[in-house]
Order: C-alpha cells, then structure tokens, then sequence
C-alpha cells in the first residue's frame, strides 16, 4: 500500500467559507475512493487567505516566505491535488491565481488536479471551464474531465429537479472524486523539488548545470 | 592595494523622489552625487565603486565608463567597477574598447561585473531578443575574452557581424585584461560561465535570502574546481549587501522606514521586520551590521568582494555620506578584522590589476626558467 499525498488549496475568502465547504468534501470523497483502491492518504489542506500577504510579497520581491514556501513545497510534491476557487467577476479571485502564478514552473507538470468553484448562482459555472481549466492546462497539469461548481442553491435541494438524482452536488462530488483516484492510484509517487528556497531553511545542493562547453557550442 | 577582502559601494543609478520630501533630484544632480559618494568612499577608506548601467529611466547611468573615468580622475587609490555591464545588448567590440581606455586611463584600477540585464525592452531597442539572452551573454562574452588576450582576431558567430583581421584598442594595460566578475541571482548558466573561466562570481543578493544564495556560491565554487582552477575555496566570491546605520538602532529603523516603505523593487511589500529578517538588508546599529555580515561567509565561505547599495530609494546625498561615514569608519575596519580570522592561507586575496599582473609575471617566469632548466640538460 502507497501513501498518498493530496493537497487541498482553497482561495476562500470568508470563514468558514463555502469554497472549504466544498474542498472539505471533496477531500472526504477523495481519500474515500484512494482508500478504496488500495493505496491511503495524507491530507494537506492549504488556506490561501492565511497566506494572502505572502502571496502579495512574493509577487513584488519574487521570493516566498517560509510559510508560502511550504505551501509551494506541499503542492509541488502532492500526488494529487484539488484546486478550488470562488468565482469573482467571471473568474477565479486573486488569491487563487497568485498562488498559481509564484508556484515555480512545472510544479505541477503532469500532477493530477480536481477543478473546483463556488457561487452564488449556477450561472458564474462555466468559469471553471474557461478560466480555471486553461490555467491549469498551461501549467500543463492534468485535470480530470469533471469538475465541480457548487452555487448557493446546491447547498440545499442537491440541485434535483423534480427529484432527479442524477448531476446532483454529492453525485459530482463523487464522480470527480473517482477520477482524481484513478490517476493519483497506480501513478509514480511525487516528490518535492530537491531544491526549494525557503529563506531559512537548510541549503540544498543545485544539481551540475549544463556543462559549458555544451552552451558555447550552442551559439 | 592587496586586501583579502574588497569592500565598497555600488549605485545602480536610479533618480527617486524623497518620499520624506516628494522632491526628485535632476538627473545633474544624481550625477553629480555619484562622483560626490566615489570621491567619498575613497575618502572613508572603502576600496571599490562600482556604477550601474541602464537605459531606461529611472535611471541616469547609459555609460558607465565616462563616470567612472571621470572619478579614476579624482581618486587615487580607488577601484572603479560596474554594477553590471550589459553583456547582452552591447557591443563585445565596443566593451573591449571601452573598458580597455578606461583601464589605461584608471592606470589599472578597474574591473567590471558583467550582467544580462533584466528589463525586457532594452533588448528589442538594441537589437536583439531576451530570450537569447543567455545565448548572447555566452557568445560576446567569449568574443570579448579573445578581444583582450589575442591581438588579431578573426571571428565569426550568431548575433554580431564577423570579424576578420581585427585589433581591440587600446590592447588591455600592461597586457593584463580587466577582471571581471559575473553576477547573476537567479541564471546557474551564468555561474557556470564564471566558473569555466575562472573568473569570478558576484551575487547580489539584496534582495534575496541567505540560502539561495549560499546554492548559487555552492554551485559556482564547485564547478570553480571542476575546470581545474583551484580548489573551490579558491574561487573570486562577491557579494551585494545592504544597510542603514545609525548609533540608536530606533533611530536607523525610524528614518529609514519611509525609505524602505515606498522603495522601488520591494516597498509596499513586505514589512520592515520581515525584509531585514528574510534578505541581508541591516537596518540598525552599525554593530548589528558588522554582526550580520561577519555571518555572510559562514553561508559562502570567505570571499573577496563585499559592495554595500547605499545610495537609492530617494535617500538624500548628505545622509549618503553619512552611511559612507559610519560604513568606513566603523563597520568596515571590523568586518577586515572579522574576516582576517581563520582566513586559510590558501584563499586568494580579492584581484587587483597588480596582482594579476605580477601572476602573469610569475608564469611567465616559470615556463622560462622551464625552458632554461630543459637547456641546461643539453
């Protein structure tokens, strides 16, 4: 059996709020479908509001203090990840793209990523599709086919029509939670990258860079 | 002058409102305190100036090479450097030529730091593409190596106009190329690019933490032994570093806040407290300065090269001159003390145009006695 790791970031600004709502669930779902596959699961849960200053300073000076290090850490070497947002005018909000902007490139180059988002009416969920997929595509991650958008109403009824079963919240939650385990179960296990920058932490060896004779060949 | 280790300024030239007083020096003012701060940081014993160079504004410095002969006219002891010299977007030609006068003419007090230079338009409006720019940084740098140690060059490459049958003047003094650092925060291939050449290495690590840029030092030494030029202790470390001293650390904390607050590159960002916490950035008492950089080469190993930034954010020239005083009155003499203990015997002193000379001295000597000794055996 193959520990997993599963990092959960959530860009929900109130608290509680229900974009945690919604990753604590899916979070729930997700280890639930690992476990059933055999392998088991160590939950990372990572609040960007606790970070958001952090954020904002590793925008402006381009390196991340200890804490927002070990979140980029957490991520980077996670076997699977779910990445939820609330929807702010037509998009993912602030917090959530800065965390993914100040990850370092290919941090999540080929990881397994559940797509996720809340608001208040079922109208804003095409953003997870035109937003937060494309994002996640040019970080070349790999996301699986469903993603989940909870509106203020899926709180409540399921969003059943006419007691119709089929689409509702705890359905997808299910769904999108199978797929994340299918990849995450059976894939190669992550690593952190060998050498991060925490601003204290111990100094990790830099592999050899490309020899130089090979970059005066290339010119 | 031979010291184990240089200590001095550098400037990257940027023209910045005082917030304290929202006035902007002109651009002849800013220039004119340049000349004032070298001619300063002679004064106040520090060995090195260095001058940026850009080509936008904020900043006044397209030309460092003017500048800094115009203070080698002026000073007597002084290094002249820069802080960088765009190895990308200028001419390799044009660098050898420039900086070969200003060695003549500095009578050998001079280097230079080649950087690449990170603001994006500069390399459209020259010509070229920062994406190449570890390309281009790789290339004129080994063009303008061969310019400065072979006398006829015939060369052909990706980014300039070949050359066939030309001489650089004037050739370097004393036929002794200017040393020249490589700096780089982030670039492995530019350590690298030092290392392979024996030259040396500068960090600037103001705005960095300690641990990065003990990786970079790492990676460099390392590779340093690797192309068999000593041991990896025995190679040309620099380091930026940054500081605002007054005798009451509140008093340092309360007048430079509104400097630190609204400065370019990190102010509105972290506060104070983290930023000195995370990066080198000192501000207190001159002997909390001396302690904070006694403690940099336990995170390198000992080096040879330590420039202070002093000089920006707005800070008015004459409390610049008073960082300069307690910089060379106070915090220097204890740094040469601090970093003279324990220093091994087999780490070089900080290069200078004589010692690199009388290396070349001593070579030379050594392959003729070589020669005679083989024709004493016939």
């Amino acid at each position: 059996m193959t520990t997993r790791t599963l990092a959960v970031v959530s860009a929900g600004v109130g608290q509680p709020s229900s974009t945690r709502l919604l990753t604590d669930r899916l979070a729930q779902a997700t280890t639930a479908a690992v476990r059933e596959r055999g392998d088991d699961v160590v939950l990372e849960v990572i609040e960007l509001r606790e970070l958001a200053h952090d954020l904002t300073d590793n925008v402006l000076t381009f390196f991340a203090s200890d804490r927002l290090q070990a979140a980029k850490d957490t991520v980077a070497g996670a076997d699977g990840v779910i990445a939820a947002t609330p929807i702010f005018s037509a998009s993912y909000n602030g917090m959530f793209k800065d965390f993914f902007d100040v990850l370092d490139a290919d941090s999540l180059a080929g990881a397994p990523v559940l797509l996720a988002a809340t608001a208040g009416t079922a109208r804003h969920s095409l953003a997870l599709e035109h937003a937060l997929r494309p994002l996640f595509a040019h970080l070349k991650a790999t996301v699986v086919p469903t993603a989940v958008f909870a509106a203020s109403e899926d709180w409540g009824n399921g969003g059943q029509v006419d007691g119709a079963i089929e689409g509702g919240l705890a359905t997808r939650i299910d769904r999108a939670a199978g797929q994340l385990a299918d990849l995450m179960v059976g894939a190669p296990v992550r690593r952190p990258p060998a050498a991060s920058t925490t601003d204290t932490g111990p100094a990790g060896r830099l592999p050899d860079p490309t020899p130089f004779e090979q970059l005066l060949r290339g010119t | 002058m031979a010291v184990p280790v240089q200590f001095g300024v550098f400037s990257v030239s940027d023209i910045t409102p005082d917030p304290t007083t929202g006035r902007t020096p002109t651009e002849a003012e800013r220039l004119e305190a340049v000349v004032t701060i070298a001619k300063k940081a002679e004064e106040v014993g520090l060995d090195v100036f260095a001058l940026g160079e850009h080509h936008n504004p904020p900043f006044f410095s397209s030309s460092p090479t003017t500048t800094l002969a115009f203070i080698a006219a002026q000073t007597r002891r002084l290094i002249l450097s820069t802080a960088t010299t765009l190895i990308t977007t200028n001419d390799p030609v044009k660098i050898a030529e420039d900086y070969a006068m200003l060695q003549h003419l500095a009578g050998g007090r001079m280097d230079l730091m080649m950087g690449r230079g990170n603001t994006g338009p500069v390399y459209p409006w020259f010509g070229y593409d920062i994406r190449a720019g570890i390309d281009l940084a790789v290339e004129h740098y080994a063009l303008l190596r061969r310019l400065w140690t072979e006398d006829v060059v015939d060369w052909e490459g990706r980014f300039r106009t070949p050359l066939q049958g030309f001489t650089s003047t004037p050739r370097p003094l004393d036929g002794v190329a200017p040393f020249v650092w490589h700096g780089s925060i982030r670039s492995q291939e530019i350590a690298e690019q030092a290392a392979y050449y024996g030259d040396g290495f500068f960090h600037n690590n103001i705005f960095w933490p300690i641990h990065h840029t003990s990786q970079m030092v790492e990676l460099y030494r390392r590779r340093f032994e690797h192309y068999g030029h000593g041991s990896a202790e025995q190679a040309i470390v620099g380091l930026g570093g940054q500081f605002f001293a007054r005798t009451n650390s509140q008093d340092a904390v309360r007048e430079f806040r509104p400097y630190f607050d609204v400065a370019p590159v990190y102010g509105h960002g972290p506060s104070l407290e983290d930023f000195t916490r995370m990066t080198p950035l000192t501000v207190g008492s001159p002997q909390q300065v001396i302690e904070r950089y006694a403690g940099m080469r336990d995170a390198v190993g000992d080096y040879q090269r330590q420039l202070f930034l002093i000089d920006h954010a707005g800070l008015p020239l004459s409390t610049v001159l008073e960082q300069l005083e307690i910089l060379g009155g106070e915090i220097v003499p204890a740094l040469r003390k601090e970093f003279a203990t324990n220093r091994p015997a087999h780490v070089p002193d900080a290069p200078t145009h004589a010692s690199r000379k009388a290396a070349r001295d001593q070579a030379g000597t050594d392959v003729l006695a070589g020669v005679e000794a083989v024709e004493g055996l016939r």
